[in-house]
Order: C-alpha cells, then structure tokens, then sequence
C-alpha cells in the first residue's frame, strides 16, 4: 500500500509541471532532481529498504548485546582488574574456577536451585492457571492479583521473606510454635540446605504467577469442543488434561520453562539479599559469587569467566528453544 | 554572632588556601604566615566539584556533610554537587567510574579500598601528610590502608569501629560488674547468662561487617594471621586451631544460635528486643536505643574487644576520601579535601556524628563530644587496637578477595556446624593460598 502510494509521485515529480503534483512540490522538487530520485530508486530495491529497516534494530543489538558480550568474553579470558589494562591469559581463569571449592559449589547450586525451582514452577503454575481457567466470581481480580509478587520489585520482596525467615522473629517459627509444631525455633537461613530450600521457595513464589498467567493464556486456547468430545468417548478429568490439554499447550510450557530457567539460572537479588552466599558459602550461585569477586575484590576478569561458566549451558537451552520454535512452523 | 565569625574565618582561610596553591606556595592548614598574602579563589568561573559519598547510618552527619560541601562552594566560587549512595552500590559504581574514566571527582572509599583501585586515584601526598603533620601522625591502620606502595592514594576521613555493646544490668545479675577483660573471663561470663536465657549474639552469616569483626578480631587476638608480614599464607597454626577451639566453646556455651544465620542488622533487632545480652557492633545500637528505648540506653554500655593470649585487637574500620586520576578538577578536589579536613570543618562533621566515627589521627580523640557521653568513650580508643584485612602483611587486593570469599568467617562458621578445628584450619589455608597466589 505504502508502495504504491510513493511510487507514482515519484515517477510524476521527475517532470516538472505533471498536473497530478501539487504545484509547491514540483517547485521544491526541481532543483534537487537527482537525490531523492535516486534514493527512492534504492529504496526500491528490496534487499536495500529490508536493510535500512533492519539497520536500528541492529545497531541497539550491537550496541546492548552483540558489544557487551565480546567484551565479557574478552574480559573471561584476561587478568583485567579494575583500573588496570588485561592481559590475555586464556582459559587461566576458567582454570581457576574449576580448583575453587566455593565456585564449585556455586556451580552445583545454581543447577540445584535452577531445576528444582523450575519444575516447582511449573507445576504449581500449571496449577494455578487450571484453577483459574475455570469460572467463579470475581475471576478477574484473582487473576490479576496472581501477578502480585511477580510486579513486586525483587528486592523489597525479598526483604519481607527476609523477615518472615528471621533467626529471632520469623512469623513462620511463631506459627509453628504456637500450633505445638515445634519447641525449638528453625534457622530457616542458619543451615546450607535449609536456606537453599528457602531461596528456591521465595523463587518459585515470585515466578510462578508467570507460569500461571501464561499457560493460562495458553488453555484459553484450547477448543472446548475437544474437550466435550473426549468426555462423550469416557475420558475422565485426568485422561482429557493428560491427552487434550496437555499436548495443545505444550510448545507455550515450553517456552515458559526455557525463558524461565534462562533467568532462574543468573539469578542474583534474591539470593544476595537473603543470604549473601552464606552460610558457610553454601548457598552461592554463579551470580552472586561472580558479584562479589567482580565487584567487591575488583578482579573483572575471574568475576567475568564465573559468570560466562554459564553460557554454554545457556545457549544449549538456546538453541533447543529456537529448534523447537521453528520446527513448530 | 559567633556563627558569623566563624564563616568569616573559614572564609579566610579557605581563601588563603586555595590562593597559596594558586601561587605554588606550600600550603599547611592555618599557617600564619600565608593570611597576608590575600588573593582570590584560582579557580575558573563555571568549575564543578562532583562529591560520592555513602548514605551514613547516622543522618545528621549527611545533612553536616552537604552543608560543608555547599560552603566551600560559596567560599571558592565552585559548583559542588554531592551525591548520596547506599553502601552496597559503591563498589560497582567506583568500577565503572575508574573503567569509563567519567564520574564523580572525590569518592568516599570504605577500609582498604585505595588498595583495590590504586589504578583509578590520584595521588594525594601533599594533603595527606599536611594532616599528618598539623596532627602529629595517624592512627597505623589509616596510613596502611590509604598508603598504597609508599604513597597517600586517598585522604583519610573518619575511623569506624565495632566494639562490644552489652547489658551492664544483666552482666551485673551474674556477678560481673565490668565487662571482662579477657575472652576466658568473657566466656565464663557469658555461660552464665546463657543459662539465665540471656545469650550473647554474634553473626557468623555472610555479611560485610559482623562476622568478620569476629573472624579476624578473635584469630588475632590468639596470634594467629592470615598470612605473615611477606604475604606467606601461616593461618593452619595451633594459634588458629586454639581460636576455633574457642569460638566453637563460646557458641555452644555463651552465644545465641541464631548466629549463623544473622547479617550485620540481626545483632541490632536482638538487642533492642532484648533477646541478647552482649554484641560487637558500631554505636547505631545505642543512638537507636537512646531515641526509641531509653531504659534499654540506660542500662547497655560499651566495652573493648577483650584480650587473647596475644592481645587486643580490633578488625577496624575506616573511611577515606580518593581523588579520581579521572577528575579534571583534581586540584579543586584536593582543596576540598584539604579544607574539609582541616580543624573548623572537620570539628562539626565529626560532633554531628556523635561519637559514631572517630577522626583518622589520635588527635580527635582529645574532641569535646567525646565528653559529653561516658558510654561512647569505647569508640574513641578503638582505632588503637585497629588492624586490617591481610595484617601483618599489607591490605592488598589478594587481602580483599580473602575477605569477600569470607574465609576466615566461613573457617569458624564450618568449625561451629560440626568440622573438626584442625581441618577448618586446613581448608583456610587452602583457600588463602589461592586468593593470596
């Protein structure tokens, strides 16, 4: 349409006079005939107009991905400290890592914590949006209010988690106790493996609404036909959820769980404001020990190869993810 | 009245100041000498002063701080903006300055930081040692951990220290009328208020201040170091393995559980909830206390880390103030620097503080506001007793990647859940040896 439109006048402006033109046109046009002639000719030609469009979004893709991640990379295989030039010292640092007892650990626990809260996520979140995809008053308002903690910037959320896992006055402990649970208070965050458990906890509560809004979505698009068909052939609930639902929403649960462990796995506020890495390192993950070595000790370049540990990882996730899109096509 | 002639001669000397760097004279605060030679400011019309500082824990020393900052913009004609930022941010923020080379032309740095970006800063000698000499000499650690391969890489500011805050009322309920003087006595003491459900709180968490106040404090005070004064990792020494022993002793006999789980706010909740008995923290506890709980500000004081086999030690803080190598307008930051360290000036900032930090040189300790309240007078003689990160040996870069790896925390910390001493020891020095490689 927008083709067409500039077409003719371009054509018609190259002779002066043309009674289609508007006459202030034609005068403007006549001393500069040859550019916009000839740019409109460029701009004829696909591959040129399918560049210049192209050009901004590659520009802001070099810009804030392409740059920053060579310089990452750059950064993974130096000695750069703040301040100072970097040498290249190739896998040094990976070398490094790998005979670190904290980093190691740190490796463990980001899959720990990524895996775990995913598949928690996505259970509770399948849960949650077939629940909500049924229909009850004030359907809307639950809906919205589902988006709740995941709206909530991390960080202040966390510091109420902060408080309710408190070692003095966590609400927990004091329901527990007054229900004669428990005689003694829990260090919710005093042990490694119980803190990991509060981490992957507070995680699954603040990504879970996305699971469950999304593949809500997702159910919404599922023909009831289907389902009142497989009824008159004698499936029970479980049977339609496992053999009508389950396959029609798979490529959206997919993607959710993809986008969702790429940002569980560098996930950093929560687990820095609730325990810093500690007790005894046993809760660092990538991001937080990256943090601290990059930041705090002002050695860029280890800081950079912690973090990057995680890329191959995450393009394998990548690449599947992209796979499987296209082969949906 | 008064008010006015003291800017009057803020102003003089402010002036006097800056038109002796103007004419290459040598320059130390207050010199007689230099009043008659009355020139204006140097300083070209439109000259910004960009200033970062910390959001301190006590307000009315920020509000002093902007206040001075803005009369020395008056007094030298310099637009001076002063920019607040939680701790926890400085650090990325002083890297992308120093990596960008644009920010901020003075930042407020925290303990041994001119170590870490000794690349970013500016030389500041000449301000440095003028204070040294108007004072008669800094505290050691203030010179260790502004001092960088021989020369001043930052001036210092202020002295933070952590000493014990405890409960004199039920120190006394237990027969002890002073706080203990040695961590034997400390420990006998405070099994007896554990007893009475009165534990002491110490955090041994990851977090910046607390469990490291413990951590190195303790190891020294055995005799033990995380390295010697070359560098060589010495930390798996019996002095080590007798201060495992003792901290493992003291949690299970005098110290609160909660511990392992506490940041650096934890101890500050359980003292005023009056869930602990005694803890090592900065003076918040008692301006908190003294505004909201007074008959808890009535009956805690202060007392000095006590003493081990081999003394007493503080892991003490400090402030100071880096001139960014980056900054076009170095010469106006020093004299910032200079003017703001110098006695009038400085006077006010540290009284607005109230006894929360003490001045880098021995000579504030003779201020008046350190009369005015008997229980702060532990904060004032603190910084003697101060050592750092990698003492003996210097507060290196290597020093600081020990300290945020939380080694020596993480060593007691593991010795507390159960690891036997000998091998927390063993697993330290394997993990000092690699971040002091």
């Amino acid at each position: 349409m927008a083709d067409q439109r500039i077409e003719p006048i371009l054509a018609e402006s190259g002779a002066p006079g043309a009674s289609a033109i508007p006459a202030p046109v034609v005068v403007v046009a006549v001393p500069k005939l040859g550019r916009p002639k000839r740019l409109g000719e460029l701009l004829e030609r696909e591959n040129v107009l399918a560049g210049v469009l192209l050009a901004p979004t590659l520009v802001i893709l070099t810009l804030f991905i392409a740059y920053p991640f060579v310089l990452g990379i750059w950064l993974a295989v130096s000695d750069k400290v703040v301040g100072r030039p970097g040498n290249f010292v190739g896998l040094q640092n990976f070398w490094v890592n790998l005979n670190d007892s904290i980093f190691l650990r740190a490796f463990q626990n980001t899959f720990v914590y990524t895996f775990i809260a995913t598949i928690l996520k996505l259970m509770l979140g399948m849960a949650a949006a077939l629940l909500l995809n049924q229909h009850f008053r004030f359907k809307r308002i639950v809906r919205a209010s589902m988006l709740l903690p995941w709206i909530v910037p991390t960080v202040l959320s966390t510091l109420a988690w902060q408080w309710m896992f408190d070692a003095t006055f966590s609400v927990f402990n004091w329901m527990l106790m007054n229900a004669g649970i428990i005689s003694q208070r829990i260090l919710w965050l005093g042990d490694g493996t119980l803190a990991m458990g509060c981490l992957i906890t507070v995680n699954v509560w603040r990504g879970m609404p996305f699971f469950a809004i999304t593949l809500l979505a997702g159910l919404q698009t599922v023909n009831p036909d289907l389902h009142e068909a497989a009824e008159i052939d004698g499936a029970n609930a479980w049977q339609r959820f496992w053999r009508v639902t389950l396959p029609l929403i798979k490529p959206i649960m997919l993607v959710v769980v993809l986008f969702s462990m790429i940002a569980t796995f560098a996930d950093f506020q929560l687990i820095y404001v609730l325990t810093r890495g500690g007790p005894y390192s046993s809760t660092h993950v990538f991001g937080t020990y990256a943090y601290e070595i990059a930041m705090r000790a002002a050695k860029l370049g280890q800081g950079a190869s912690i973090s990057l540990f995680l890329f191959p990882f995450l393009l394998m996730v990548i690449v599947f993810q992209l796979w499987y899109i296209r082969r949906g096509d | 009245m008064a008010e006015s002639e003291g800017v009057a001669s803020i102003n003089r000397r402010a002036f006097l100041k800056t038109a002796g760097v103007a004419t290459g004279a040598a320059v130390a605060g207050g010199i007689p000498g230099i009043v008659a030679a009355q020139k204006a400011p140097s300083f070209p019309k439109g000259t910004k002063l960009s200033i970062l500082e910390w959001v301190s824990f006590v307000p009315a020393s920020d509000v002093e701080f902007k206040r001075l900052a803005a009369e020395f913009g008056k007094l030298a004609g310099v637009e001076v903006t002063v920019d607040m930022i939680n701790m926890n941010d400085l650090n990325p923020r002083i890297a992308s300055a120093i990596e960008t080379k644009a920010g901020p032309d003075i930042i407020m740095m925290i303990n041994n930081w001119p170590h870490l970006y000794v690349d970013g800063l500016a030389d500041v000698e000449d301000v440095a040692e003028e204070i040294a000499k108007r004072d008669g000499g800094y505290y050691d650690i203030s010179r260790k951990i502004n001092m960088v391969d021989g020369r001043w890489k930052a001036v210092p500011f202020t002295m933070g220290s952590g000493v014990w805050n405890y409960r004199e009322d039920w120190f006394k309920e237990v027969g002890a009328n002073k706080f203990p003087d040695t961590w034997d006595e400390l420990r006998k003491v405070g099994t007896a208020l554990k007893k009475k459900n009165f534990p002491i709180g110490q955090a041994f968490g990851h977090s910046l201040g607390d469990p490291n106040s413990w951590a190195y404090a303790v190891t020294w005070c055995f005799g033990a170091t995380e390295i010697d004064d070359k560098g060589k990792v010495v930390i798996n020494s019996k002095e080590t393995i007798e201060a495992l022993k003792f901290t493992v002793a003291f949690w299970k006999d005098c110290l609160d559980e909660g511990g392992l789980a506490w940041d650096d706010t934890n101890n500050n909740r359980a003292f005023l909830a009056g869930t602990i008995s005694a803890t090592i923290n900065g003076a918040s506890i008692y301006f908190v206390a003294k505004r909201q709980f007074p008959e808890i500000a009535k009956a805690m004081n202060h007392a000095h880390m006590p003493k081990g086999p081999a003394g007493r030690f503080y892991y003490q803080g400090g402030q100071e103030h880096g001139v960014m190598k980056y900054s076009k307008n170095q010469q106006v930051a020093k004299e910032f620097l200079r003017w703001l360290m110098d006695r009038p000036q400085y006077d006010k900032y540290i009284a607005a503080n109230d006894g929360y930090v003490g001045g880098p040189t021995p000579y504030w300790e003779k201020h008046p506001l350190w009369e005015k309240d008997p229980k702060l007078v532990t904060f004032r003689d603190a910084p003697k007793f101060g050592r750092w990160t990698g003492y003996p040996g210097q507060p290196s870069r290597k020093a600081s990647e020990a300290l945020v790896k939380y080694i020596l925390v993480d060593m007691y910390a593991q010795a507390i859940k159960g690891m036997k001493p000998e091998d927390a020891a063993k697993w330290a020095e394997a993990e000092l040896k690699k971040a002091y490689a």
